[in-house]
């Protein structure tokens, strides 16, 4: 039977806000154990949940960069569980009336013939909610170690219609949220310090049914490739799972990255079994429109607009655009280099995906930590463009002004590596070395065309690779040829 | 709507309440009643009243997002059951 894969995702953003959600308290990360928990996050008695108004912003914001629907009226409500991490016995959260409803989310996937195809992934909800504390299962004595430091940091829960039909699809939904959410500078997308997280509800059906099969959450997945994997495994279970007459139960999952392998959790409490009702310590949340106008007026260019731009603007290929936009600051980066080049935007975009992107991985660096400025990287283009330097010795000037050699006008006067323009000079080169190779000279002339490569090598050596490369090759053919 | 037994073992289990087993039919009882009233409010046509999230006519305060909390785990954790390394201890949770 042919099988159709089902999959919808929460994902958990956490809002880069100094404070809680509803505390005074900080956000840092990495602080010792329990010294940013107050006593609104412990849930002591007395106490009262204040809204923090930076997070109403962010979450407006997210909802205007969806094109979604920011309800003037929100309420809060009490998700009831217990888990040593959640103090209150309950989480904050929205349930019946989410700030931010009905949005949307374009991803693009290569159809297996290399053509991108766009789909439009529904955004049902996005709401806001406090996260638990931790839980450290190393042995404390055979006890479970709390650090409630990240009970009450504020995060947006964005919710997706099941409208993703495989992992890749997911994979590229989870992207396009991260790569938004940093652009609008409402979360750090810092996936290692569990800052943009995501569960995955996957469910199989049989191709044409219309009805959705029973669905297993995988919670918890804190990479792009641990999703895809994940998911990938799961389908396989599933499938096997009915075609071997057994059934899907509702349930959740864990992804065990070290085994490849989804593990059942426990079975999922029902949704009425949260016994969700309104906060009475909170008011109903109001946002005037005046608000989100304001919120609006901050929205710098969305991704999808940047990268169309790239393409009309500087006439590169959607690949190229994608690559460039990936985040802001590689953007900025890019069009700061275009601009003080003032030309070639293909040559620049080569540059900064090319070597700049490389060493950046390879020192493990970001794009803000890169020793080689945008200002110093258009100073070696322009050294390319006026023929200064062939493209070649451009990438000994990079790795000079990487290592902190000073910018490229310095190293190319300190290595001498100026490119040799000068004919004469040039001539005079080839004149030497076709009389130091007579047989070859002769083997060329009698057809053997491969030997040309041998004398650009001759003449690169003896100029250290600074002869202009079109120069040499014109006058090295006038030459030979008689 | 009534109650059984069963009902009322499982809404035990989530409130995390010990009940004892002579108990449960009197709490059946009682819980169907609370009920039975709700369904008589049900009754009542609430067609365009829109529902009410706190009884007071107001709207959430919010407050600017500045960090005013300091360090107070000592005076926490004075009243803590058990403690190691600045963390709360707590029966071992199996996931």
């Amino acid at each position: 039977m042919e099988w159709e894969t089902v999959i919808g995702l929460e994902i958990h953003a956490q809002l880069a806000t100094r404070s809680k959600i509803f505390s005074g308290a900080s956000t840092a990360f990495g602080a010792a154990p329990n010294t940013q928990a107050c006593a609104v996050d412990l849930g002591l008695p007395g106490v009262l949940p204040v809204l923090n108004r930076e997070v109403v912003r962010m979450a407006a914001k997210f909802g205007l960069a969806i094109n979604a629907t920011v309800a003037e009226r929100s309420v809060f409500a009490r998700k009831n569980y217990f888990y040593p991490d959640l103090p209150k016995g309950y989480q904050i959260s929205q349930y019946e009336l989410p700030v931010v409803a009905n949005g949307h989310i374009d991803i693009e996937l290569e159809d297996g013939a290399g053509n991108m195809v766009g789909k439009r992934i529904g955004v049902t909800r996005a709401h806001l909610e406090e996260d638990a504390g931790k839980s450290l299962h190393e042995d404390f004595h055979g006890m479970t170690g709390i650090d409630l430091n990240r009970a009450g940091t504020p995060l947006l829960e964005i919710v997706s219609e099941p409208d993703m039909r495989s992992a890749k699809e997911a994979v590229a939904y989870m992207k396009r949220i991260h790569e938004l959410v940093r652009y609008i500078e409402i979360c750090d997308g810092n996936m290692q310090e569990g800052s943009f997280r995501c569960d995955a509800n996957v469910s199989v059906r049989p191709k044409g049914q219309e009805k959705f099969g029973t669905r297993a959450e995988i919670k918890n997945i804190n990479s792009f490739r641990f999703v895809e994997k994940a998911i990938d495994y799961e389908v396989e279970r599933q499938i096997a799972l009915i075609e071997s007459g057994g059934k899907v139960v509702q349930e959740t999952r864990l992804y065990d990255p070290d085994r490849d392998e989804t593990r059942s959790m426990r079975a999922k409490e029902e949704a009425n079994d949260y016994r969700y009702f309104p906060d009475p310590d909170l008011l109903p949340l109001v946002i005037e429109p005046s608000f989100i106008e304001a919120v609006r007026a901050t929205l710098p260019e969305l991704p999808e607009a940047k990268r169309r731009r790239f393409v009309s603007e500087y006439e590169l290929s959607p690949y190229d655009a994608g690559f460039l936009t990936a985040s802001r600051e590689l953007a900025d980066y890019y069009e700061a280099v275009v601009k003080a080049v003032g030309a070639e935007p293909k040559l620049c975009a080569n540059w900064v995906m090319g070597d700049l992107s490389a060493n950046l991985n390879r020192d493990g660096k970001e794009i803000g930590d890169s020793p080689v400025s945008s200002a110093m990287l258009a100073g070696m283009i322009k050294r390319i463009t006026d023929n200064t330097i062939s493209g070649k010795i451009a990438k000994e000037v990079f790795e000079a002004m990487w290592n902190g050699e000073g910018d490229a006008d310095a190293v190319i006067d300190k290595k001498g590596l100026k490119q040799i323009t000068d004919s004469g000079a040039i001539e005079k080169i080839i004149d030497d070395i076709l009389a130091a190779n007579p047989d070859n000279v002769a083997a060329y002339r009698s057809g053997k065309d491969k030997l040309f490569g041998f004398f650009v090598g001759q003449a690169m050596k003896a100029t250290q690779g600074k002869a202009n490369p079109q120069q040499l090759n014109e006058l090295l053919k006038k030459k030979l040829s008689g | 709507m009534a109650l059984e037994r069963k009902d009322v073992e499982n809404i035990a289990h989530l409130a995390r309440l010990a009940i004892s087993e002579a108990d449960i039919p009197e709490y059946a009882r009682n819980l169907s009643s609370i009920l039975a009233l709700v369904e008589q409010m049900s009754a009542v046509d609430t067609a365009g009243v829109a529902p009410m999230a706190h009884p007071l006519d107001a709207v959430q305060r919010l407050r600017e997002d500045q960090v005013t909390e300091t360090d107070q785990r000592e005076h926490f954790q004075a009243i803590a059951p058990a403690v190691e390394a600045g963390l709360y201890l707590v029966p071992k949770v199996i996931e």
